[in-house]
């Protein structure tokens, strides 16, 4: 049986690792390789890296951090933020990132998602979508949910799957940052309506959080950065509860 | 030490780093005459296997492969390539296991890719020393090998029962990644480069 997955997400500025993280025994909190390693030791199953680095030397920092976590990681990780191009990926790939996370970029170039998942294989191509709900309709937002787009996202989701997504990261701008709980309804929405695995992001706060969103959508796996950073919901302790609510994860 | 089979098929940066993390040498095939200088061989792989096989085949290292004796491990589309057919651009593999490589069904209520972690159902073999049946190990794949109870050794259900890994002689395959796939992922390659 395939397992639920429980995803850490990192953010990353100039090869750093930054946003307060509350590990006990972490000699550099900024240090990438170090935090990753500690996500794997505790049970995480895959690792998001978000890099929100501005400046020029972005491309060339970012190789440099995907080659020294995948020396040492022994699970899979995903690289998000500035790709825009085949040549991007492809230097991401080659640094050792398992997949990569596109949003903006294949938002205003569609054919991108197409032509990432001709060239790399489409479980390669992660589809970000940050959602957020305007008179009743859930938009697709860019810029951190800034920014309106004219697309619904579940129309943009069923056209990006058609595209040649191998996977969707659904944030709800709405629920992220409240620790209220994931988007539940709209995640199953998303869930029955495509056959490709989402993950699902923004709004989690405590343990119950990711046993409702597994127990009442289909979703395959469940990301969240600050309750894993500082140290609020410990891995271990999130996975055995899951498991005694019967959801199949990894021990 | 390892011999890689380089023939241009996806990224190995995981796979070398994790048998560096292992201590265990490695180095890369691009000729016939430089299989003679490992001990164990091991055949990489990602993406579409049609694609994967015309670029093993434009190596001519095929024969080689198929002569080789020595312990010889294919990863998840370097396994595929060991058996005889792949539904994934409809094209003939070598043929060493005679087994078929399929498309998953979704009509069997899956999504597609099978994407994460798998429990496998593990027979008594070397390859999995140490490795206690049911662990779990990362898969990435929308093609999968038939379950065969002669060259399966370990087994995964996703719709169906598959063949998560299978041996046939000499020849090893796993569908998983075991550079991604934790401690027991790392087990599995140190079993490997001691098997005799």
């Amino acid at each position: 049986m395939l397992s639920k997955r429980i995803i850490p997400c990192l953010d990353v500025k100039d090869g750093r690792t930054v946003k307060g993280v509350n590990f006990v025994d972490l000699k550099d909190a900024g240090d990438p390789v170090e935090l990753a390693w500690q996500y794997a030791q505790q049970g995480a199953d895959e690792l998001v890296f978000l890099d929100i680095t501005a400046t020029h030397e972005r491309r060339k920092t970012m190789i440099e951090m995907v080659k020294s976590v995948a020396r040492q990681l022994n699970i899979p990780f995903t690289i998000g933020g500035g790709i825009t191009e085949i040549a991007d990926a492809e230097a991401l790939l080659n640094a050792g990132a398992d997949k990569i996370s596109i949003n903006s970029a294949a938002v205003k170039r569609p054919e991108l998602i197409a032509d990432l998942a001709k060239v790399f294989g489409r479980q390669f191509v992660v589809v970000a979508v940050d959602t957020k709900l305007v008179g009743g309709k859930n938009m697709v937002h860019l810029n951190g949910g800034r920014l309106i787009t004219e697309l619904e996202t579940e129309d943009w989701i069923k056209r990006a799957e058609d595209l040649g997504a191998g996977e969707i990261l659904l944030t709800s701008m709405d629920h992220d940052g409240t620790k209220q709980g994931f988007d539940c309804n709209l995640l199953q929405t998303i869930s029955q309506l495509i056959n490709i695995p989402v993950i699902a992001s923004g709004g989690a706060g405590k343990i119950e959080h990711f046993t409702e969103v597994f127990t009442t959508t289909g979703v395959d796996a469940a990301l969240a950065a600050s309750v894993f950073h500082f140290g609020e919901i410990p891995i271990p302790h999130l996975k055995n509860e899951l498991k005694k609510h019967n959801i199949p994860v990894r021990l | 030490m390892v011999g890689i089979v380089n023939y241009g098929a996806g990224n190995i940066f995981s796979l070398t780093s994790a048998l560096s993390r292992l201590g265990i040498t490695y180095g890369m095939i691009n000729a016939e005459e430089e299989f003679e200088l490992y001990s164990h061989i091991i055949i990489p792989g990602v993406g579409h296997a049609g694609a994967a096989m015309e670029k093993l085949n434009q190596s001519g290292l095929v024969e080689a492969i198929r002569a080789l004796k020595k312990p010889i491990l294919g990863i998840c589309v370097g396994m595929q390539l060991l058996t005889a057919h792949s539904e994934e651009g409809d094209v003939a593999l070598t043929n060493i296991i005679p087994l078929d490589t399929k498309l998953f069904d979704k009509e069997l209520g899956i999504k597609i890719p099978h994407m994460g972690w798998n429990n496998i159902e593990i027979k008594n073999n070397s390859l999995f020393e140490g490795v206690e049946n049911q662990t779990q190990f990362y898969f990435v794949h929308s093609y999968f090998i038939e379950y065969n109870a002669t060259f399966g050794i370990a087994t995964a259900d996703y719709g169906l029962p598959y063949s998560a890994a299978v041996q046939k002689d000499n020849f090893y395959g796993v569908q998983f990644h075991p550079e991604k796939s934790g401690a027991a992922g790392e087990r599995l390659l140190l079993n490997f480069s001691n098997l005799k």
